[in-house]
């Protein structure tokens, strides 16, 4: 009987010997003679990077993979470093992740929980990844997330913005760094109150799916908070691609506000149809008729091309930030600066969150002086940074949400580049974002333990 | 009243990209028998011959401007279209600006060329194979070609708008004497229709008034008779299945300022197409474009608020749900003929 | 034995030692070295292989056999999966019971959906089939997000009521499991640079496949298997002969229902989740494509047809730029760049270009599947010698 190990590839390209010999049994059980589930052993320590590749958000997955893969570079000591110098804790020293070289695996989510936890799996037991990040959707986060819970590797998630991901299907071994739909409501609330006043009436398109609920309900209570009323709410089916005949009926309400509560393909359409309609030449009680898209990216605003010009909505960074609002939102400006110097164009949001948790769960690591994720959760829980581009920032150790000012954009009117498609309207700072854990649009949700896998 | 005639207008919208795809796949059915999955991804090459020579009409030759600075410092480069300068900056911007329309004379010979070179390079050799191999070649083609889009114009949509003259929307109300502002309705979209219109009637005109379609028909009725008669029927089926391409792609030319085009629009399309196509009956012409406009109204109905809260969720099944109960009433479909694809 | 004529007993013991040998056949490379990449021999690529060849044999018994084409077989798997996984977080964490409901709800649902579809035949029982999958779909993702889960689907929690286990242990999560075994739960064998790795999930739903495979086989060659057959060949003649049809080919259909139901059963059971994508048109398709691609109407040619297409989805689309220069080291830098430039567009996020190229070849260089290849390979010499003597084309393997 050999010893066993699960580190397969680490532990062989270290040089390991192995002996022919029968192993006991352990994957994912407890009678482990490894302290922890893909232990690097090695010279090396592998991360998997697991983004949308293929489906519709195959370019926000590119985006992410750029954003890793700069990450790596960074970890590993080379190129300029980028948000490693303007970050607070100063652990990493550009020598890998404690010693050891940062070598990564990429696989493709198809934007499908099956197929990205399947992805997943195979990177966690066939390539020995001890960390797994990446994604652009709720409902793969959740899948991923859970899996990584069950499996014993830390996860930190990607491109996720419903509330779920930290509420009610939270998981001690994931953390989310981007923003979710409450946050967005609370943060564009006021500003829309003060742009639009207080005496308005809302017609909600949502997607029929959770990340539409949650999204949803965040922004109605927000802005009824504020006065709002809110006339009508619609679900569309998220297959929808033709929107005209949800839009004529708001046409036909004496609604003064739409707020497109749809991501991705969906909003881009939608948009586009509201705009085909006429609705922003409209008004209604004397009042013009507005649009509201709770959810923005670089991309779609991209897609949606002319019709996003001064729609209002809420982001969780912009490669601007620094520029525009000063040195409190350090880091931003080296990010860009060494993205863009790698591939041409300054970094999308998904980019952003990608680069930033991969330098977080290395840091984390560092601190921990130990892969083992239970280490890894203790050294993240509570975690007060600064300095990765987003201001002042808390990993609150309650749900593992980060908590960071949130930034409200609009449509850019006179875009000088075809980069250049935002507008930063203002950020509403943390504590106006900040809710209980046990806030009702979070509850049902236990962490549970952390798991190191064996 | 004015809620209807809006949801009738968008039904008859929206039906008018299901009926032009349905079309063209019953008459590829119709004529060569082959069940063509990659009809979708023909749509969605229409829709990206407008992307192309939008990107073409675009074409910049690239100047250093020291004065400016992009966004990492470096000296900005400003794109000049060549069309400026030959043309003068605003004649140049006009001809960019009518990039959709400009495109259906762009695809017209592209669409040709691609279904010519479709149905001699792959489908013909597949006539006397079963049902089965159709599908999955024509699956396969149908994702190798979406495949290559994605890898050149990326995964996220693509603005393609109208013409500034015809992005706005005009008052459908007064002008069938209903009060003035009750129903406006987006010019591209009625053009659209009309489009859709034209299309539809000149296919089917050219079946029944010119010989070539007669005899087109003919060989839809019974191959072998016209073949014996000494007809090369093979050719001609060639040239229809040409034309079926070409009507796909001129529908997704004149999609695109609907909907941003992306390179998985064609497979968006495909099942409901095909359902469509079944639900007016296998080999029917007229069929297939009377179900894509019912299910297109249907669909728009379905989508209103008094309905939604009647029945939740119908919006999101309701083309499934005429689909059965309609074939479960007419078995072979609104119009379908006897014998056709029930084996 | 086991009432199997000499030739299908031979395939039986043959699929049997592909099974229990899998760990060794997929992992042809030595860990650590380039080729590795290539290597399928991790228990989640096995356990799909094995679930989705089930899936794929069940769809062979309606499809190979009778010719009915259904284009909704998703439904049954993801009605199987959502069955079981309530099983799962209502009454225990072992697998049987999950299994077991999931195979009788996918029953009962097909039964439902084969009695309404059935009344038609050809493409318009396709679009039936299709109509009732997308429907089931639409409303998991949407309306019946409370009993589905919706977008984020359903997983085991830990405060679920599990009413037949016992309390979890403070900080464990819930597993699936055998009577106490873990499904994850694996034995790993080095031989000097290759490892092996044995999971006990893996070898449970091998023996569940190759209960399914017994069983398939036994139909194919039953006097009810016969009937189908008939029912392909010519429908109408049997209707002239005074024999209903319908009794026959909603048997199958249930069968076959059942059979995605167990394939969804079994992916809960190795794999603890469920979302409402499993249930999507473009799953039916896949099941369609890999009995196509493998040889439809033969015994092991949609296994795999299954086989192939995982493989690909999970294997090729993991080669990235990083791997592909990894190979590609010993090139000299311009003719490295060079090479790695040209492959790089199948690979990676370009799998799926590779695996509709494949489709295309498979279909237009090899018709009646990848069985027709192994066919031409086995054969090859014998059929030589046919010609010689102008003897018969040899019969299609089944």
């Amino acid at each position: 009987m050999s010893q066993f190990n699960f580190t397969r590839r680490g532990l062989l390209r270290g040089g390991a010997a192995l002996g022919a010999g029968l192993a006991m049994p352990t994957i994912f059980t407890s009678q482990a003679r490894a302290s922890y589930l893909n232990e690097p052993t090695g010279s090396t320590v592998t991360l998997g990077f697991n983004v949308p590749q293929s489906g519709p958000y195959a370019d926000e997955g590119a985006d992410q993979l750029r954003a890793y893969q700069l990450a790596v570079e960074h970890l590993n000591g080379e190129g300029d470093g980028g948000m490693m110098n303007t970050f607070t804790s100063k652990a990493l020293k550009g020598n890998g992740i404690l010693g050891k070289k940062v070598q990564y695996v990429s696989g493709d989510t198809q934007t499908k929980s099956d197929a990205a936890r399947a992805s997943a799996k195979s990177m966690i037991e066939k390539d020995g990844a001890i960390m797994i990040t990446g994604g652009s959707s709720s409902g793969v986060a959740v899948a991923v997330q859970a899996l990584c819970q069950e499996a014993g590797v830390i996860f930190m998630a990607g491109l996720t913005h419903a509330n779920d991901t930290t509420g009610k299907d939270r998981k001690a071994n994931g953390f989310r760094h981007f923003f979710n739909s409450y946050m967005s409501g609370a943060a564009l609330a006021p500003v829309l109150a003060k742009q639009y006043g207080t005496d308005r009436k809302a017609y909600y398109l949502t997607a029929d799916y959770n990340w539409g609920y949650t999204t949803e309900q965040a922004v109605l209570e927000s802005t009824e908070a504020m006065g709002w009323e809110t006339v009508n709410k619609v679900l569309t089916p998220l297959a929808a691609t033709d929107f005209s005949s949800y839009i004529t009926p708001v046409v036909q309400s004496d609604a003064d506000i739409l707020v497109l509560v749809h991501y991705g393909g969906n909003m881009v359409n939608s948009l586009t149809n509201a705009v085909q309609f006429g609705l922003r030449d409209r008004m209604v009680n004397g009042k013009q008729f507005e649009i509201v898209v709770p959810l923005y990216s670089e991309l779609m605003a991209r897609g949606a091309g002319q019709n996003i010009k001064g729609i209002f909505g809420s982001q969780n960074w912009d490669w601007k930030l620094e520029n525009q609002l000063g040195s409190r939102y350090i880091g931003t400006n080296a990010f860009v600066q060494s993205f863009g110097t790698k591939y041409g164009f300054p970094p999308s949001q998904a980019a952003h969150t990608g680069y930033v948790q991969a330098l977080l769960y290395a840091d984390a690591v560092e601190r921990a002086g130990s892969f083992n994720p239970c280490a890894v959760v203790e050294a993240l829980e509570g975690f007060e940074f600064d300095g990765l581009g987003n201001g002042p920032t808390l990993y609150r150790a309650e749900d593992h949400q980060c908590f960071k000012d949130v930034v409200v954009v609009k449509g850019k009117e006179n875009p000088e580049n075809e980069f250049d498609l935002v507008e930063i309207v203002e950020v509403t700072p943390t504590e106006q974002v900040t809710y209980p854990h046990d806030h009702p649009q979070f509850a049902g949700g236990a962490l549970g333990t952390c798991n190191p896998g064996a | 009243m004015e809620a209807i005639i809006l949801q009738i207008l968008n039904g008859l919208d929206k039906g008018s990209a299901y009926a032009l795809i349905a079309l063209g796949l019953t008459l590829i059915f119709g004529t060569l028998g082959v069940v063509n999955f990659a009809h979708g991804a023909l749509f969605m090459l229409g829709a990206f011959c407008a992307v192309t020579l939008s990107r073409l009409l675009s074409l910049a030759h690239v100047t250093v401007d020291p004065t400016r600075k992009d966004f990492l410092g470096n000296p900005l480069k400003v794109e000049t279209p060549y069309v400026h300068e030959w043309f003068g900056p605003e004649t140049g911007a006009a001809i960019i600006e009518w990039s959709v329309p400009l495109s259906i004379l762009f695809a017209i010979p592209i669409m040709i060329v691609v279904g010519l070179a479709m149905e001699r390079g792959l489908i013909k050799h597949f006539y006397k194979r079963p049902h089965a191999d159709q599908i999955l070649v024509t699956f396969g083609l149908a994702i190798v070609l979406q495949e290559i889009v994605k890898f050149y114009y990326g995964a996220n949509p693509i603005p393609t708008p109208a013409p500034s003259a015809f992005a706005g929307s005009f008052d459908f109300g007064a002008m069938i004497g209903l009060d003035p502002g009750s129903i406006i309705y987006p010019y591209w979209r009625l053009i659209y229709f009309a489009f859709a219109a034209v299309m539809i009637a000149a296919v089917f005109a050219f079946l029944q008034f010119t010989t070539f379609g007669m005899v087109v028909r003919a060989g839809m009725a019974d191959r072998e008779t016209v073949g014996l008669l000494g007809i090369n029927i093979d050719k001609r089926f060639t040239i229809m299945f040409a034309i079926a391409a070409c009507v796909a792609g001129l529908a997704g030319v004149m999609y695109t300022p609907i909907n941003s085009p992306n390179y998985h629009m064609g497979m968006d399309f495909l099942v409901l197409s095909f359902v469509v196509v079944v639900v007016g009956g296998m080999g029917s012409l007229g069929g297939a474009v009377l179900a894509g406009f019912l299910l297109g109204v249907l669909e728009s109905f379905a989508s209103m608020t008094e309905v939604l809260e009647l029945i939740p969720g119908i919006n999101q099944i309701i083309i499934y749900l005429v689909a059965i109960v309609v074939l479960l009433t007419r078995p072979r479909g609104l119009m379908g003929r006897k014998g056709v694809m029930e084996q | 034995m086991l009432n199997l004529d000499k030739s299908d007993l031979r395939l039986f013991l043959l699929v049997a030692a592909a099974l229990v040998l899998a760990p060794f056949i997929l992992n042809p490379f030595p860990e650590g070295s380039n080729l590795a990449q290539f290597n399928a021999g991790y228990p989640d690529l096995m356990q799909r292989l094995v679930i989705f060849g089930i899936f794929a044999i069940g769809f062979n018994i309606l499809f190979g056999l009778t010719g009915y084409l259904s284009f909704g077989h998703a439904a049954f798997l993801g009605v199987g999966s959502y069955a079981a996984i309530w099983m799962m977080k209502l009454l225990t964490m072992n697998v049987i019971p999950a299994i077991v409901v999931s195979i009788i709800v996918a029953g009962i649902f097909a039964a439902l959906v084969g009695f309404i579809s059935l009344r038609r035949s050809g493409i318009y029982f396709s679009i039936l089939t299709l109509a009732f999958a997308q429907m089931s779909y639409s409303l998991a993702y949407s309306v019946l997000t409370p009993i589905t889960g919706g977008e984020t689907g359903l997983q085991p929690k830990i405060n679920d009521p599990r009413i037949l286990d016992a309390p979890l242990l403070d900080g464990a999560t819930p597993t699936a499991g055998l009577f106490g075994i873990d499904m994850r739960a694996s034995w790993q064998l080095s031989v000097g640079d290759w490892l092996f790795t044995f999971n006990f999930g893996y070898y449970f739903a091998a023996v569940v496949m190759l209960i399914a495979f017994y069983v398939s086989m036994r139909i194919f060659r039953s006097p009810f298997g016969m009937m189908l057959r008939a029912v392909k060949t010519n429908q109408n003649r049997l209707n002239y002969t005074g024999v209903n049809t319908r009794p026959y080919t909603l048997t199958a259909f249930i069968i076959s229902g059942m059979y995605a139901g167990l394939a969804g059963g079994l992916l809960v059971a190795m794999d603890t989740q469920v979302g409402a994508d499993r249930m999507f048109w473009t799953a039916s398709g896949e099941v369609v494509l890999m009995t196509i691609l493998g040889g439809a109407g033969t015994l092991i040619g949609p296994v795999l047809g299954a086989g192939f297409i995982k493989y690909m989805e999970n294997v090729v689309s993991k080669i990235n730029e990083t791997v592909l220069h990894q190979w590609f080291y010993w090139l000299p830098d311009g003719l490295e760049d060079f090479v790695v430039s040209v492959i790089y567009p199948f690979v990676g996020k370009g799998w799926h270009l590779t695996l509709g190229l494949m489709f295309m070849a498979v279909v237009i260089f090899l018709p009646g599947g990848l069985m027709e290849g192994l066919r031409r390979l086995t054969q090859g010499r014998k059929k030589k010698a046919d010609e010689k003597t102008g003897g018969a084309v040899a019969t299609p393997a089944e």
